[in-house]
């Protein structure tokens, strides 16, 4: 998830300067925040109860994010080296080491900001068992007070009441009284609704956002320009005014692209002519975000469909934040994120994302240091070639440690891939 | 006469094959990819035009005088090209000599130089006469080299003129000759290479009339490693992955799997009945398992990389390598060695190595399917082929192994086959 689009791409949309605006305020806030005694609240995106650290007034700060701005800004590689030798392995998720690093540099945001110390750790567990070590490092850092609620994996596919249940328990017998007490405000439920509205709002219009790559052209780029349009609302967004605004907004834009038949903008310009709609699963690299998109723009390739802007939810299956069940629905959205849903979940996903959006094939970027995504996409692969008739496109690179990320290589297989569409294309047409 | 050419540009070697409109192939060139890339191209072009000449010579030649007559006059074409390249170098060293060495050496290391050249000019005279010569390297830069090295051991030191002196030189100039377009064509050739077998008039005859032949090249596709760096439009570029998928198809229309090991990459590709690429998998980051690894190792021991695969096959038992680090596996070999096991079965290890990196892309790309076609230049080496069969028949069965002595052109092959075919709109 991309936060802040607004200077590295070509053509600057009113949303664009929105988000950038919007984060902008953000860090300084967080900034100002051991003055001004707002609370400030570490959590992962996956699993985030943003609308609940608001209603308490609290600020929420993500690591994963800064991490990710830290590879995009190209200061990754000294900070993973930084928590190498504070005697971090090279095999370690680099997520990690880029934020342990940053933290041994001095702490200093992706916005050049000094970022606050938390004043509670609070883990929602959904699916990656690193984010677990990373809180106990943290928490080992800062000594501060910690709340680790347990989400059940959806190892059957979906959220059972009694784990729903247990998850509501967490929330109110451990989360909810660690909020009131670095807030020193007592949990107003009405606040808490309103924020769930809001949230809901604004998820309504990413889901029309995203619906729109069922077009041709598509006017959005649903990975490269995805992780953009899901930056507000998987980071400190979801669930204010500056969010609904931003989406709002947002679908405008979008939608006026679609009445005009324009595509997305690159890095090269709108890919107004798609020669490939392809479906995308793993995270992206963000050392060379924009060489990577560059590999697909180039060729014409535009990404319909993602799993990996579903990491935050998984909104365009149907999920909304429901204001009327305010704790319940905020475990359905733990339970919910893409990261916590078993294998044929997942290959269920990519099966209907390439029939629903007309895709001619799909790309999965597997990720080194990352076993969560990793582990058992070979057999997603095979599964999902198998179900479609569509083929499928592995390539390696890694998060935010730039030394993986072989650009030859991965160009090689990309290449061979759009050509292999291309061949069996003629073979089908003579 | 209309045609089709495929260019390989390989890490280590470049391919070129060239295709008649019937889709049989006229000519086949390799060259060693030396760091100028453009000029690879034109040699392995080069090559393969030469080769389709004598192509066209054959059926004249044999009609009329027999087999014999005609081998002997590739032979001596070669050499003559080998002489000339010998001669080039020469020149080049000399002029060196002049700019850069001190005066009172000048003299001196200018006669050893001579005298090493003209030593080296011998051997290769003898080389190509003999009806059965040793096994040796394709690339004149390794051929000359090697007796090089050899000659300047044994000659520098007696004559005043130190080893690293002469090795340095031939350095310098080797490159030179590599990057620098010599007349090495047919027409260049073919005249002194007639002298040599004794000008037979029915030889010459059946010469005219192939130098005389006009190629009209129709379209030409660019593949390998290297294609982006080909002065080729983007629409006449293919992945080497498609090329090899065609190449092996069009060499053995049954393959199901194609195995490419190459000097920096491992393919293991799926095609289907058509040679249309289904499933592929390659090697990631690391060059580990590739040919680059073979040669590395040929370093480690101070052997020739043609000389691995027989020296393997002769071993006694398999040593377990463990590292899929290439230079890990150095380290490994020199410490077997040092602990007294025999060369051969370490490396009938080594090789078996590789083998088991290429299993894993093979499995993660779909299997072996039957049949099952190895190409790229590890191809070649018979311990690697040795290797594969025993872990192909362990993991998979029964499978029909098949792999040409022209395997390492597949790619190239494939590129051709790309040209033809959008050329003649099939």
């Amino acid at each position: 998830m991309a936060t802040d689009s607004a200077d590295s791409v070509v053509q600057k949309d009113r949303s664009m300067v929105l988000q950038k605006n919007m984060i902008a305020e953000h860090f300084k806030r967080l900034e100002r925040a051991p003055e001004s005694g707002e609370p400030v609240v570490y959590t992962f995106v996956p699993g985030n109860l943003t609308e609940l650290i608001r209603s308490f007034d609290a600020l929420p700060l993500l690591p994963e994010i800064n991490a990710l701005q830290s590879g995009m800004r190209g200061k990754s590689k000294d900070y993973i080296a930084e928590a190498e030798r504070a005697g971090h392995s090279e095999d370690v998720c680099t997520y990690v080491k880029c934020d342990i690093g940053m933290l041994k540099s001095g702490n200093i945001g992706p916005t050049g900001t000094k970022l606050p110390k938390p004043d509670l750790l609070l883990l929602s567990y959904t699916g990656c068992y690193t984010f677990m070590k990373w809180f106990e490092l943290l928490r080992e850092e800062y000594d501060c007070p910690t709340v680790f609620l347990q989400i059940p994996y959806q190892g059957d596919g979906e959220l059972e009441p009694e784990h729903r249940k247990y998850i509501v328990d967490q929330i109110e017998a451990d989360l909810i009284p660690a909020m009131e007490k670095i807030s020193g405000k007592k949990y107003d439920e009405d606040k808490l609704k309103h924020h769930l509205g809001l949230a809901a709002e604004a998820e309504d219009d990413l889901v029309a956002v995203l619906h729109s790559a069922k077009n041709r052209p598509s006017p959005i780029d649903s990975y490269f320009g995805g992780v953009y349009y899901v930056g507000p609302i998987f980071s400190a967004f979801r669930g204010t005014e500056e969010g609904v605004e931003y989406y709002r907004e947002l679908r405008k834009e979008v939608e006026a692209r679609v009445a005009a038949g324009l595509g997305p903008v690159t890095p090269d310009g709108s890919l107004d002519e798609q020669d490939y709609r392809l479906v995308v699963e793993g995270p992206p690299n963000w050392t060379s975000f924009r060489e990577f998109w560059r590999m697909f723009s180039e060729e014409k390739a535009v990404v319909v469909a993602s799993t990996y802007t579903k990491v935050g939810g998984t909104y365009d299956l149907g999920f909304r934040h429901d204001p009327s069940d305010p704790l319940g629905t905020m475990a359905d959205y733990c339970g919910g994120c893409y990261t916590n849903l078993n294998m044929p979940s997942r290959i269920d996903m990519l099966v209907n994302y390439i029939k629903d959006y007309s895709a001619d094939g799909f790309v999965i970027n597997s990720v080194k240091s990352c076993n969560s995504f990793s582990a058992g996409q070979l057999m997603m692969l095979r599964e999902v070639e198998k179900r479609t008739g569509v083929p499928g496109a592995f390539i390696e690179s890694d998060l935010v440690d730039p030394r993986y990320f072989s650009a030859a290589n991965i160009k090689n297989r990309l290449e061979s891939y759009l050509q292999m569409i291309d061949a069996r294309r003629q073979r089908t047409a003579s | 006469m209309r045609c089709y050419v495929g260019i390989d540009l390989g890490s280590t070697t470049t391919k070129a094959v060239i295709l008649g409109d019937d889709g049989g192939i006229l000519g086949r060139g390799i060259t060693n990819s030396r760091s100028n890339y453009d000029l690879a191209a034109k040699v392995a072009r080069e090559e393969a035009f030469i080769t389709a000449r004598f192509g066209l010579l054959r059926q004249e030649v044999e009609a009329a005088a027999g087999t014999e007559l005609l081998e002997r006059l590739l032979k001596a074409f070669r050499m003559s090209q080998t002489l000339a390249q010998l001669e080039r170098t020469h020149e080049l060293i000399a002029a060196e000599v002049e700019h850069t060495v001190a005066e009172r050496l000048r003299k001196s290391t200018l006669a050893v130089v001579e005298d090493m050249i003209r030593v080296i000019a011998d051997e290769e005279v003898i080389w190509f006469e003999d009806p059965d010569p040793p096994a040796r390297s394709d690339f004149f830069r390794d051929t000359a080299g090697s007796a090089y090295m050899r000659l300047a051991e044994e000659r520098g030191d007696p004559a005043g003129v130190s080893f690293d002196l002469l090795v340095g030189l031939y350095d310098k100039c080797i490159i030179k000759v590599e990057n620098e377009p010599l007349e090495l064509g047919f027409s260049d050739h073919i005249d002194a290479a007639l002298a040599r077998i004794g000008d037979p008039l029915v030889v010459r005859e059946a010469v005219e009339k192939a130098a005389g032949t006009e190629f009209d090249e129709v379209s030409c596709v660019g593949t390998g490693y290297g294609r982006a760096r080909l002065p080729f439009p983007k629409e006449q570029i293919r992945s080497e992955i498609l090329c090899h998928g065609l190449g092996a198809h069009a060499m053995f229309p049954d393959t199901r799997t194609v195995l490419d090991i190459g000097g920096q990459d491992t393919k293991a590709i799926q095609v289907d009945g058509h040679g249309i690429v289904t499933s592929f998998q390659m090697n990631d980051r690391c060059a580990a398992g590739c040919g680059r690894y073979l040669g590395y190792i040929a370093d480690e021991m101070n052997i020739g990389l043609h000389e691995l695969g027989p020296l393997a096959q002769k071993s006694t038992r398999t040593v377990k390598i463990n590292s899929t680090c290439t230079v890990f596996a150095g380290a490994e070999l020199r410490e077997r060695l040092s602990l007294g096991e025999k060369r051969e079965n370490i490396l009938a290890g080594l090789h078996r190595a590789i083998i088991l990196r290429a299993m894993s892309l093979l499995a993660r790309s779909g299997g072996i399917d039957d049949e099952f076609t190895f190409t790229g230049g590890v191809a070649r080496n018979p311990a690697a082929v040795k290797a594969l069969r025993d872990l192909t028949e362990e993991n998979y069965g029964d499978r029909t192994l098949n792999i040409s002595a022209d395997s390492i052109y597949t790619g190239a092959l494939g590129g051709a086959l790309f040209a033809r075919r959008e050329a003649q709109g099939s």
